[in-house]
């Protein structure tokens, strides 16, 4: 699965995009937040509060029940600021 | 019509192209956004807008599919630049022909409002203070809502 960050998600994570294995139990966003914000202190900080998180799974917005499987493109971002 | 690009555009070029060679269309209305050089009471030297190269152009596309769903448009053009912008830069043209001024008035105003809280942009301000990046407005998302019941 790649995943993708983007504007203050970016900086915190420390990078733009990487490629992971799914761990078992990571079946949809939800869980998928959850398992990243263990990751290591940018990735807790930066996923914190999710009222500020955006995921978009192949390119369209998604809930936080959407499912997630290999193959998928996934990017966080914040409330989108473009115009 | 969808453009992401870095460069500038020429908005009199633009809307000349727009309705070349057509004789059904009774007006356009074009919105030209710009950077302005102050935000929340702060000087703003310069902004850089991020994208998600690859979701901006179907997320634009879906937008303007929907205003040609609610209106009946003779052409629609979206260009939104990304990259190191300066006050006064442009940043985004929409422009909506139709054979009448309603359609393409209560398009344009609609396709930027849904632009601004849909489309994957983010702007990075650089203050006297230093870089930050900017806060999504309830005013924007009040703006786009008004149009859901329609």
């Amino acid at each position: 699965m790649k995943l993708l960050y983007f504007a203050w998600l970016r900086t915190k994570i420390g990078r733009a995009e990487e490629s992971v294995e799914l761990p078992a139990g990571v079946t949809n966003v939800a869980s998928l937040l959850e398992w990243l914000r263990s990751r290591g202190p940018g990735f807790a900080d930066a996923l914190k509060n999710t009222v500020l998180v955006r995921v978009a799974v192949n390119h369209e917005y998604v809930g936080w029940d959407h499912p997630v499987k290999p193959g998928d493109e996934i990017a966080l971002f914040p409330p989108v600021t473009g115009g | 019509m969808i453009r992401v690009q870095r460069e500038d555009f020429d908005v009199g070029a633009e809307l000349e192209a727009l309705g070349r060679g057509k004789t059904d269309i009774g007006g356009i209305t074009s919105f030209v956004g710009l950077v302005r050089d102050i935000a929340g009471g702060k000087r703003i030297d310069a902004i850089t807008l991020e994208h998600y190269p690859g979701m901006t152009e179907r997320q634009l596309g879906d937008i303007e599919a929907e205003a040609r769903r609610r209106w009946p448009l003779a052409d629609v053009l979206i260009i939104h630049r990304y990259g190191r912008l300066e006050p006064g830069d442009r940043i985004v043209l929409v422009a909506t022909a139709s054979a009448h001024r309603d359609a393409a008035f209560e398009s344009c105003h609609f396709l930027i409002d849904w632009l601004k809280t849909k489309a994957p942009f983010w702007k990075l301000e650089e203050t006297p203070e230093g870089e930050r990046w900017v806060d999504a407005q309830a005013s924007d998302d009040a703006a786009a809502r008004r149009w859901i019941a329609d």
